[in-house]
């Protein structure tokens, strides 16, 4: 790394980590990632399409290879959500599966060279592309809240308006009136923990993966002569590396999500 | 951001690492898919095999209960003629027992006929012995006269 300046790494990465937002709204509340609500726009059309055309086709007969890789996805998705929740899943089985499909699809674009994207839409003008919309955590926060709407919805729905405020007052401690206050404070950090959680450790995952094939990266151009040469090949190695290890990565990331959905949205529907 | 070095080493990183899925993994994926294909079409064969067993077991059933059917009609038949035979076999026992019974009464009839005709002869034979002799007033010798009186008992 002698050659090359530490300065030349840590500006490579902080170009990367910078969304692409449109210029009138750069670093304001307002400022919109367009890059990873395109990808994940893509991505989400992507699957929605992909399985509307193999459910569209689908024969009750042997199935095409298509058809028998989507059926075992969602019986895969469906056995998760049975195993957790005894109810009805016409809604729950349907949210895990986009939510396990979607979120796979995303962090599978960590798996994409870093420098590919952003050197395809520089080609069009357009800088500071990041293909991992997981990576973004606006994205994971947006999907985290959407689960704790949908864990807000079915826990009224379940245990109806008076229901859910009495064990929100009642529940873990006990009835007494001394306890409302310390039952409500610790079931609120209890809700808030969920989505947070569920978003910052999708996001965690995805980040830190993109910041080390970034750091690989850096290897690409970190020297000159037979030692750049070296860090060259060292660098395809542990790129490679790396990436093969983050299929695990992407794909457990992935199902921890869809299940903890489920879990969540499971135990609303639960009565203390 | 130029093209450059680091761009074609990811490039190259992607390359194996698609060559990695396409060996190592595609193939597990593959396998899985195929096995359902397989399972798929094992049951739907199973399920077709049952069906054209159940139709031939069907249509067996059916012949069957006809040959039953029929042994059944023609037993009956048999029994019937059978009946028949038996009905017929014992009035004809019946007939020939009562022309054999007709018969003796008939010869018993005659012979007592004449064992009685026998014995009025002998008597008449007597009484006109005993009325020739209250007649003459004399023992008339039967023996002497037997010849003329078997003659006269004859003649009745």
């Amino acid at each position: 790394m002698a050659s090359e300046p530490t300065g030349g790494l840590t500006e490579y990465i902080q170009h990367h980590l910078k969304h692409l937002t449109p210029h009138t709204s750069e670093g304001g509340f307002w400022a919109v990632h367009v890059d990873s609500v395109t990808v994940s726009l893509v991505l989400g059309l992507l699957f929605c399409l992909w399985f509307w055309l193999k459910a569209r086709k689908a024969t009750a007969g042997v199935p095409g290879k298509g058809q028998a890789f989507v059926e075992i996805v969602l019986e895969f998705v469906d056995g998760q959500v049975k195993d957790v929740f005894h109810g009805d899943r016409r809604v729950l089985g349907p949210l895990a599966l986009t939510v396990f499909v979607w979120v796979f699809l995303m962090n599978a674009m960590d798996l994409l060279p870093v420098d590919l994207l952003p050197w395809i839409t520089e080609k069009f003008g357009v800088g500071h592309f990041r293909a991992v919309p997981t990576a973004d955590i606006n994205m994971t926060f947006a999907m985290s809240l959407t689960v704790f709407a949908l864990i807000i919805f079915y826990s009224f729905k379940a245990k109806g308006a008076g229901g859910y405020t009495h064990e929100l007052f009642t529940a873990p401690f006990g009835k007494h009136p001394l306890l409302w206050i310390p039952n409500f404070a610790l079931n609120l950090v209890e809700l808030a923990s969920k989505p947070v959680s569920l978003a910052m450790r999708l996001f965690g995952n995805m980040y830190a993966g993109e910041l080390v094939f970034m750091l690989i990266a850096g290897l690409f151009s970190a020297g000159a002569g037979l030692a750049g040469w070296a860090l060259y090949g060292a660098g395809i190695i542990g790129y490679t590396v790396w990436g093969i290890f983050h299929i695990l990565i992407i794909s457990i990331q992935a199902f921890i999500f869809m299940v903890l959905t489920i879990v969540y949205i499971s135990m609303a529907h639960d009565h203390h | 951001m130029d093209f450059n070095a680091t761009l074609i080493g990811e490039m190259i990183s992607f390359a194996i690492l698609i060559w990695f899925s396409v060996h190592f993994i595609w193939p597990h994926i593959n396998k899985a898919i195929e096995d359902r294909q397989v399972k798929i079409a094992e049951g739907l064969n199973a399920a077709e095999r049952a069906h054209a067993e159940l139709k031939s077991a069907d249509v067996k059933v059916a012949g069957e209960i006809k040959q039953a059917r029929q042994q059944a009609s023609e037993i009956i038949d048999k029994a019937q003629q059978q009946a028949n035979q038996i009905i017929e076999k014992a009035r004809a026992e019946a007939i020939a027992e009562i022309n054999r019974l007709k018969a003796s009464a008939q010869d018993d009839i005659a012979s007592l006929a004449q064992r009685a005709r026998d014995q009025l002869r002998e008597q008449v034979g007597a009484l006109a012995v005993q009325g020739a002799s209250k007649i003459v007033q004399r023992e008339v010798d039967a023996s002497t006269h037997k010849a003329l009186l078997d003659q006269l008992a004859a003649g009745l």
